[in-house]
């Protein structure tokens, strides 16, 4: 028998909701308040900057062109990754140069979503990786003061994600013939603003 | 139908626990006082503190892949290894600067993400592991507080927690929603990462 969402469930789901909008907020006038933001600070960080944002769709973008398993194991990858290169930057690592090896994360996954390039997959993972431990290293230590680091890292690693899923979403176009070269054109615009990040980091 | 009504639930479930993670809470090494008793203060400390909210649902998350039998063995095992951990750290006077939280986040993720097929002999001795450890960092911020019947909430709380949240993933039959439990994990194992970037911040440089 198929299961059917009747308005009774709504209406459970409805005083849930009410219920957990009504639970007292704890600590809003005291020090730990800080503690909430850290979570959207995090998360809304790697949205903060056009490099970040889309370097991180060409990868759900380029892993939708490729398709499964790399649908999925791109966008698990640039995450982890991503956060050795922000391990690093908090431990006083260096990678010398940052900026002009996001610059050219954007250069590359756009050139690789232009061209529909379908190298093996430990080569694309390698590719997405590499250029992960960069926007890592240069977003990922930016707490602000007093917010809760662990709340920090996680809303960085979900923004972070969210960011893939937008890019694999615009990729389930590449099942249709008009929206393949939608994808290639989008991955020609992500290359012309990866070689325009470029010319300002060099400059 | 029942795998339907667990799936809704286990659904539910992390749908509240997702609001409850972003409203605002008071601090990790406080103490959360509902006024309802210490009971209900050992389930609010457990469900507003990511440190140990998260490992748990990690852990039943893996033990959910593993199948039924690791579940059922994480729902009992985990509240009484937390339990005896929680009695054990009511009784001590340390001031820990392990960053064990961190390194639950980056096993338990990294074990999900890799969908790593450990046998139940480890996976029993994990779970106890990983139940004494967090026990003992609530037993002592517990001492201050609320004491040992906090540990019984909590107790309960996860009882209840690693029952839904096991069964969940075991009623998931389409191979997406597999990877998307994976996808969750990677995320569990990156924010242990940088969680122990930030332990170690500067010492390097």
């Amino acid at each position: 028998m198929a299961e059917k969402w009747t308005g009774a469930n709504l209406g459970f789901n409805i005083s849930i909701a009410t219920a957990l909008l009504l639970l007292p907020s704890l600590a809003w006038a005291h020090v730990e308040q800080g503690q909430a933001a850290g979570f959207f600070t995090g998360m809304e960080h790697p949205w903060s900057g056009l490099d970040h944002i889309l370097a991180m769709i060409a990868v759900g973008l380029w892993g939708a062109q490729l398709g499964s398993p790399a649908l999925w194991v791109l966008p698990i990858a640039f995450p982890m990754m991503m956060t050795v290169g922000a391990m690093m930057g908090l431990m006083g690592i260096p990678v010398p140069g940052v900026e002009v090896g996001i610059a050219l994360s954007a250069v590359l996954l756009g050139l690789m979503v232009l061209c529909e390039a379908r190298p093996k997959l430990p080569i694309s993972v390698m590719l997405v990786g590499f250029f992960a431990i960069f926007h890592g290293h240069a977003h990922g230590t930016e707490l602000p003061p007093g917010q809760s680091g662990l709340l920090y890292s996680m809303g960085f690693v979900i923004g972070t994600g969210l960011l893939h899923g937008v890019g694999i979403l615009i990729g389930l176009l590449h099942r249709f013939s008009f929206g393949r070269i939608v994808l290639r054109g989008a991955g020609a615009f992500i290359l012309g603003m990866g070689c325009f990040f470029f010319w300002q980091a060099v400059t | 139908m029942k795998r339907g009504c667990i799936q809704r639930t286990g659904a539910l479930v992390l749908g509240v626990l997702g609001v409850i993670f972003l409203l605002p809470a008071a601090a990790f090494a406080h103490l959360v006082t509902t006024g309802m008793g210490p009971v209900y203060d050992g389930i609010g400390h457990l469900l507003l503190t990511p440190e140990d909210l998260v490992p748990v649902i990690a852990l039943s998350l893996y033990c959910g892949m593993r199948g039924a039998r690791a579940g059922r063995y994480a729902m009992f095992m985990l509240p009484l290894a937390w339990l005896l951990g929680g009695l054990v750290g009511l009784n001590l006077d340390l001031d820990v600067t392990i960053p064990v939280p961190a390194l639950s986040f980056l096993l338990l993720g990294g074990l999900i993400a890799a969908d790593a097929n450990l046998p139940d002999q480890l996976i029993g001795p994990m779970t106890v592991m990983i139940g004494l450890l967090h026990g003992v960092f609530n037993g002592l911020v517990l001492k201050s507080g609320p004491g040992g019947p906090a540990l019984l909430g909590i107790m309960g709380a996860l009882f209840v927690l690693v029952a839904l949240m096991s069964a969940f993933v075991v009623s998931l039959e389409r191979p997406w929603t597999r990877i998307v439990v994976r996808v969750m994990g990677s995320w569990v194992a990156a924010s242990g990462m940088l969680m122990i970037g930030w332990y170690f911040r500067g010492q390097l440089s």
